[in-house]
C-alpha cells in the first residue's frame, strides 16, 4: 500500500488554498504508485462534515478529523502520527505554509522519517516518490529519495496547484487522539491579527514594492509617490522585513506568509529578493528591481535591474513618469 | 533559568556556496562564520537575562559540527554565552535534518535547559525545521519564526507572523523557540569579549557520551538522500543598468517601460 497523507489547514471555516494544492498533488502522485490520497484536519466545530467531504473534489478519498486547537503544529503531529500508525501511509505531503514546515519536521522526528522542504516538484519513480527542491538560493536543484517506511514532503508555497477532479465526496473518519503532554503546552491567544491598514494589492496592475532598503517608514512615501505617478490601477506593496518592523501594513505584504500577486509590472525598491518574497511575485509579467547591491539575489529574476541608490532614482523616476503622463 | 542556544558554523556569506560533486555534500572549504541568523537567538537570550523578569543563571551555546565549528562557539561566547558544548563525532557526518535534530536534542537533554533558542534558518542548508525536530525529541512545546517574546510566570508570550496574519501564542516552559530575524538587532561583540572567548569553558562531547544511538545518525542513519544535483531551468538574464548619471538612468527606465506599454 502506498497511500499519501496530506494536512489541510483551515481558517474561519475556509480551507487553505495551498493545502488544497497538496491534496490535488497527493491524489495525482498516489494514483501513480497504486495508493490513495487522504487528508488530516484538526480543529473545532467549523470542521463540518460538509466541509471535510468537499475535499473529495480535490481527490481525497478519506478525511481524518481530529478535534483540537487550530493554528498550532504539535497537536497535528499527534493526529497524523496516529493515523499513519494505524493505516501505514507511505508519504506525508504538505502544501508549504509555515505550519506545514513545523508539522512535517515534528512528524519526521516522531516517526524517524526523512524530510524534504521547499519542494517544487514530486514524481513517481519505481513505485516510490522522489522530490525536487531548489537549494543554495535557488542556484541548484537537489533530488530527494527516501529510505524507510515514511517519506515527508513539504512543498514550497504555490508549488502545487489546487485542481478539482470528479472524485465526489470524501469519507469522513473521526480520530480520537490523546494529545502528547507537550502538545498542550502552547495556547493560541490571538490568531490572524491584521496589523496596519486594510489595503488591496491583489487587484493592482502595477505594484511598487518597498523593502528594508527604504530605510524608514517615512521613506515609503517615495514608493507611494511613484505608484501615484503611474496612476490608474497601481498600489504599494512590501516585504516581511518592513511589515515586521511596523513600517507598512501586513495586508500589503507579498510572499510566503503574505499575498501572492502577478501584476503587469512589479517594481521593487530596496528589496533583496529572498526566496520567501520571490515565491509571492515571480509570476509578475514584468519585474524591475532597484538595488544598490549588484549582487542582490533579486537581479537573478528581474527583467530590468537598476544598480543604484533608490533615494536618488525614485524621485526622478516619479517626476519623469508624471511628465510623460502629462504630455 | 538556564538557556541553551543552538548555533551553527556556515560558509561565510562572501563564499560562493556549491555542492562537492564527489561527496554530494556542501563544499565547506573557505572562510566560515557563525550562522548570522543564530546571532539573533543569542541576542534574545541576552535580552531575557538583561530584562530582569527572570534570573538567567546560564546561557550555553551548543553546536554539532566538525573540528572547525569551535569558531562558531567562540563567536557565540563573545556575544554573551557563558560556556559552550561542542558535539563532534565522525559518526554524525552527513546527518539529515531528522538525524541532526535528534543528535542536538540528545546533547541538549544533558543540560536540562528551561529554554532552547535557535535561529530561523541556516544560511547554507536553509531547512527551517531543526527547532521542531529538537522539540519533539525533548518533548517540549515549540514555535518557529518568533519575533517578540516576553517571559512571565513560567511561560513565554510569543508573537509571529503566520499564514493569516500575526499570531500570539502562550508557550509554557520548558520550550524550544526559533526566533525570526526581526526579533532584535544583535549587538557587536566587544574586543575584550572576543579576546576572552577562548578562555570560557568549552566541553567537547562525542555521540556516545550523550547517549546518541549511532544507528540513527550520520549518512546511514539518515532517511533522506539528497543527490542528482543539477542547475535549474534558467530564465534568460534581464537587462542591467548601472546608475552613473541618474537622469540618463531614469530615461532608460522610462523607455523600457514605454516599450512594454506600462506607462
Ligand atoms: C518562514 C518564512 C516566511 C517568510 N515570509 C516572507 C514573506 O511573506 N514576504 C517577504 O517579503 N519575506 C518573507 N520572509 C523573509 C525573507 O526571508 C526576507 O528576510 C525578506 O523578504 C527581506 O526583506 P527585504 O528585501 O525588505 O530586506 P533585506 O533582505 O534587508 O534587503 C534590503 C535590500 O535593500 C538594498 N538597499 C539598501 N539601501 C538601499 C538604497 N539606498 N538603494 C537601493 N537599495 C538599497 C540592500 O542592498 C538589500 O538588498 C520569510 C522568511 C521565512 C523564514
Ligand atoms: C544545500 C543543502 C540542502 C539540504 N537539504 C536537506 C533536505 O532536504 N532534507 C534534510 O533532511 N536535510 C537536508 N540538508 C542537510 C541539513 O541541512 C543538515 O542536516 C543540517 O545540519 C540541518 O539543517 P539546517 O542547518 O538547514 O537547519 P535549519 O532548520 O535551517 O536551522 C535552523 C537553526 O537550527 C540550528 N542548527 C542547525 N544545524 C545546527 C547544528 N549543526 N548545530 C547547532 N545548531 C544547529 C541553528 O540555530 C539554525 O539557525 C541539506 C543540506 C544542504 C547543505
Amino acid at each position: 500500500m502506498a497511500d499519501v497523507l496530506t494536512y489541510v489547514l483551515h481558517y474561519e471555516g475556509e480551507l487553505n488554498k495551498n493545502s488544497l494544492g497538496a491534496v490535488s498533488e497527493g491524489a495525482a502522485r498516489a494514483s501513480e504508485i497504486g495508493g490513495e490520497c487522504h487528508a488530516v484536519v484538526v480543529g473545532g466545530e467549523d470542521l463540518s462534515d460538509h466541509l471535510c467531504q468537499s475535499l473529495g473534489a480535490y481527490g481525497a478519498r478519506k478525511v481524518f478529523r481530529g478535534r483540537g486547537p487550530e493554528g498550532l503544529a504539535q497537536p497535528v503531529v499527534d493526529v497524523m502520527a496516529k493515523v499513519i500508525d494505524e493505516h501505514g501511509h507511505a508519504y506525508a505531503l504538505f502544501g508549504g505554509g509555515l505550519l506545514g514546515f513545523e508539522i512535517g519536521a515534528g512528524l519526521a522526528a516522531r516517526k524517524h522519517a526523512g524530510v524534504t522542504m521547499e519542494v517544487i516538484s514530486v514524481r513517481a519513480e519505481d513505485g516510490k516518490l522522489v522530490a525536487e527542491r531548489p537549494i543554495l538560493q535557488d542556484s541548484q536543484i537537489s533530488v530527494s529519495r527516501y529510505k524507510g517506511d515514511l517519506g515527508i514532503i513539504i512543498g514550497r508555497i504555490n508549488a502545487f496547484e489546487a485542481r478539482t477532479v470528479d472524485g465526489g465526496s470524501a469519507e469522513v473518519v473521526d480520530v480520537d487522539v490523546e494529545y502528547s503532554p507537550w502538545s498542550t503546552q502552547a495556547e493560541m491567544v490571538e490568531r490572524g491579527e491584521q496589523r496596519g491598514a486594510d489595503v488591496d494589492i491583489e487587484g493592482a496592475d502595477i505594484l511598487v514594492a518597498g523593502g528594508r532598503g527604504l530605510g524608514t517608514a517615512e521613506n515609503f512615501k517615495l514608493a507611494e509617490d511613484l505608484a501615484a505617478a503611474f496612476g490608474g490601477n497601481s498600489a504599494v506593496a512590501a516585504t516581511r522585513a518592513v511589515v515586521d518592523a511596523g513600517w507598512y501594513p501586513y495586508a500589503a505584504q507579498i510572499g510566503q506568509t503574505g499575498k501572492t500577486v502577478a501584476p503587469k509590472l512589479y517594481l521593487a525598491a530596496g528589496i533583496s529578493g529572498a526566496i520567501q518574497h520571490k515565491v509571492g511575485m515571480q509570476s509578475s509579467e514584468n519585474i524591475v528591481a532597484i538595488n544598490k547591491d549588484a549582487g542582490a539575489p533579486i537581479f537573478e529574476f528581474s527583467d530590468l535591474g537598476v544598480v543604484g541608490d533608490l533615494n536618488k532614482i525614485l524621485p526622478k523616476l516619479t517626476e519623469a513618469i508624471k511628465a510623460k503622463k502629462g504630455s | 533559568m538556564k538557556i541553551c542556544v543552538l548555533v551553527k558554523e556556515v560558509p561565510d556569506a562572501a563564499v560562493e556556496k556549491r555542492i562537492d560533486s564527489s561527496t554530494g555534500r556542501l563544499d565547506r572549504a573557505g572562510e566560515k562564520n557563525l550562522n548570522p541568523y543564530d546571532t539573533h537567538a543569542i541576542e534574545a537570550a541576552m535580552q531575557i537575562r538583561e530584562g530582569g523578569a527572570v534570573e538567567v543563571e546560564e546561557i550555553v551555546a551548543v553546536t554539532m559540527g566538525p573540528e572547525s565549528a569551535v569558531r562558531a562557539l567562540h563567536k557565540a561566547v563573545s556575544l554573551g554565552a557563558d560556556r559552550s558544548v561542542h558535539l563532534s563525532d565522525d559518526a554524525l557526518a552527513g546527518s539529515d535534518v531528522a538525524a541532526t535534530g535528534y543528535a542536538l536534542a540528545k546533547a541538549v537533554e544533558k543540560e536540562s535547559p528551561d529554554l532552547v533558542l535557535l535561529g530561523q534558518q541556516s544560511d547554507d542548508g536553509e531547512c527551517y525545521t531543526i527547532g521542531a525536530v529538537v522539540a519533539d525529541h525533548l518533548r517540549m512545546p515549540s514555535l518557529t519564526q518568533v519575533i517578540k517574546m516576553d517571559v512571565a510566570d513560567g511561560a513565554l508570550r510569543c508573537e509571529r507572523q503566520a499564514e493569516y496574519g500575526y499570531d500570539t501564542v502562550q508557550v509554557r516552559l520548558p520550550a524550544v523557540i526559533s526566533v525570526g530575524d526581526a526579533i532584535n538587532e544583535p549587538r557587536y561583540p566587544s574586543l575584550k569579549a572576543i579576546m576572552g572567548a577562548r578562555k570560557k569553558p568549552l566541553e567537547k562531547v562525542a555521540a556516545g557520551e550523550v547517549g546518541i544511538d549511532a544507528g540513527l545518525v550520520g549518512e546511514d542513519g539518515s532517511r533522506v538522500q539528497c543527490g542528482d544535483f543539477h542547475a535549474p531551468e534558467a530564465k534568460p538574464p534581464g537587462r542591467i543598468i548601472e546608475d552613473e548619471d541618474t537622469n540618463e538612468t531614469v530615461e532608460q527606465i522610462v523607455a523600457w517601460l514605454e516599450e512594454r506599454k506600462l506607462i
